[in-house]
């Protein structure tokens, strides 16, 4: 502690972001800047603080409802479910976290892919759900998002996903590990077909998934100040036994040292990924 | 010889067995009698541990500070080893070796993880652990046997990519992420084998493969058990459960159909007879490469991405 900070008397110190002292449903508190927003207002915003600009965590179907042309759509993979194929069990059954996360965000597993438009160009969009299990990449998000490229292969539409995953799901051991091999080759295809994919690394992107389907872009784009990497913070400290630098593996880090193209706001993600996708596509500016 | 904790009991074994030629050198009672039948004892003793090993154990096994590495085998299978360094960008990562041989007749390129023996060189290879250097220096030489029609052979063995800064500056996961997507269209054989530790992504990003060989007494795993363990236990100590639940082992991975070939090891692992497991792997790599270089290269590539394809088990 500072010997300013020993100075304050202490019922004016407080804790910056920790509790949560607005009742849930009305009003959400900004962890950043610690303004009360009225959530309608925040869900206007795309879940972007309108005050301080942080990036919240948004739902996979807030993300696609917020990114796609509301008509048409139809989404790809939904018949496909997890099993558990090891019979895992830590403290908990696999089986019963699956359950519990379903239950939790009333999605059968951590991505969703939705075909539609852009702005009138046809495309296919995956999204990782965070809140399933950390966006962890198991046999489903494997299976789907490769569904997602057979689907661009058939029609030659370009592939956007949003991702936002801890990495590999550990209860699916090395079936998981397999995911990212599969996903990259499916996407190894779908570059050789000359069909554009673009990725959109958000906060939290790491461990396989980051190393797999999120690294491959033909453009990669990141949220402002996400976490992206491979290892986790906290290993690397434990390993290198060193304080992190400022803003390390933050998507400004990444602009900086080259791994992306271009950080972008998510209230402009539509128009500016509308607007590379004309480009590639050889198609006139978009209305 | 060095021996894990629950070889222990060998261990004490072969030590009244030194003690016993030691003393058998300047007495002149002859001792050669007990020296056999405890000899005996010993293979015995060896064999009902190693047939009972747990997951945990075989990981052990797997890390053995003598067990055999890359450059081992290199040595022994092949010859007119000439390697290659550097990634052309930034760096040679020593975590990593690659270069061309001869396997037989047939011209070969190689890469593998490499460990080091002492203290010097485990730092020099960085215990194993390649950083986005050793990934490119892979690359690298899997576009050069594309480019000359060189099969690309393997040795999986590593802890995992190095978690460290520069890694994560140089990009990591963008490195290994290349090699998944390069590898997986790749217009010639891969075959990938696994002599010790498979470590995850770190592990793949040299593994994509024709035929995927495992040794009896290596793991392929998505993290490590100790890893594992903290994260879903919330303790380290109860890694050997992780290894369990997470079915790293040859003889598990067999059965979710991922292995290929398994090569089986002499009695107390492949550390006891390097010569003998470098044998078993030159057949199976010569047995296995005929079979692939008979193939078509377009058909080969269809069905290696088939096969990835098919990865995952969902309802």
């Amino acid at each position: 502690m500072s010997w300013f900070k020993k100075l304050l008397p202490s019922r004016i110190k407080t804790q910056g972001v920790s509790r949560r002292s607005v009742p849930e449903g009305i009003w959400t508190k900004c962890e950043v800047c610690s303004s009360v927003l009225y959530h309608a207002e925040l869900a206007r915003n795309i879940e972007v603080c309108p005050k301080c600009s942080h990036h919240m965590r948004i739902s996979a179907r807030e993300r696609l409802n917020n990114f796609l042309d509301p008509e048409p759509r139809i989404e790809i993979g939904s018949e496909i479910k997890p099993v558990d194929k090891l019979r895992f069990r830590d403290s908990k059954k696999y089986r019963d976290r699956l359950s519990q996360a379903q239950k939790q965000t009333g999605e059968d597993d951590a991505l969703v892919v939705m075909q539609g438009q852009v702005k009138a160009i046809p495309v296919v969009a995956c999204a990782f759900e965070f809140s399933f299990m950390g966006g962890s990449m198991g046999s489903v998000v494997g299976e789907r998002f490769v569904l997602a490229v057979e689907a661009c292969l058939l029609a030659r539409m370009p592939l956007i996903c949003f991702s936002a995953s801890g990495g590999a799901r550990m209860q699916e051991a090395i079936i998981a590990l397999m995911q990212m091999a599969k996903t990259s080759s499916a996407l190894s295809v779908l570059r050789s077909n000359g069909i554009p994919y673009i990725s959109v690394l958000t906060d939290p992107t790491m461990g396989g998934v980051s190393a797999s389907l999120a690294a491959l872009g033909d453009i990669n784009i990141a949220e402002p100040n996400a976490l992206i990497g491979f290892a986790g913070p906290r290993v690397i400290e434990q390993t290198v036994r060193e304080t992190l630098p400022e803003g390390f593996q933050r998507s400004e880090f990444l602009l900086e040292h080259g791994a992306i193209d271009m950080i972008v706001d998510r209230r402009d993600m539509r128009e500016r990924i509308a607007s590379l996708l004309t480009l590639l596509l050889h198609r006139p500016a978009p209305a | 010889m060095n021996f894990l904790e629950f070889e222990q009991p060998i261990a004490e074994l072969e030590a009244k067995i030194e003690e016993l030629r030691y003393l058998g050198s300047d007495a002149d009672i002859n001792i050669n009698e007990e020296i056999t039948r405890l000899q005996k004892r010993s293979r015995e003793l060896t064999q009902s541990i190693f047939t009972g090993l747990t997951p945990w154990q075989i990981s052990q096994v797997a890390r053995h500070p003598q067990r055999p590495y890359t450059l081992d085998y290199i040595d022994r299978i092949f010859t007119d080893f000439q390697e290659l360094h550097g990634d052309r960008s930034f760096a040679d990562d020593h975590a990593i070796v690659a270069g061309l041989a001869r396997l037989d007749t047939t011209a070969v390129a190689i890469i593998g993880h490499q460990k080091g023996r002492d203290i010097k060189e485990r730092i020099h290879r960085n215990y194993g652990m390649p950083r986005p250097e050793g990934y490119r220096k892979a690359l690298r030489i899997l576009e050069l046997a594309e480019r000359f029609r060189l099969p690309v052979l393997t040795f999986i063995d590593t802890p995992g990519a190095y978690p460290g800064i520069g890694a994560e500056e140089r990009g990591q996961s963008e490195a290994i992420a290349r090699n998944l997507l390069v590898m997986s269209g790749l217009k010639t054989p891969i075959i990938a084998t696994v002599i010790g530790e498979g470590g995850s992504g770190g592990a793949l990003a040299i593994g994509i493969a024709d035929c995927l060989i495992m040794l009896e007494y290596s793991t392929y795993s998505v993290i490590s058990p100790e890893g594992c363990a903290s994260i879903l236990w919330k303790s380290a100590e109860k890694a050997a459960e992780a290894a369990v639940a997470m079915g790293i082992t040859t003889a598990r991975l067999r059965e979710l159909g991922l292995v290929d070939e398994m090569i089986e090891e002499p009695l107390g692992g492949a550390h006891r007879d390097y010569d003998l497991v470098a044998d078993r792997i030159k057949q199976a790599l010569l047995t296995n490469l005929a079979r692939l270089q008979a193939r078509d290269r377009e058909e080969l590539l269809e069905s290696r991405r088939k096969k990835l394809r098919t990865m995952g088990f969902v309802q």
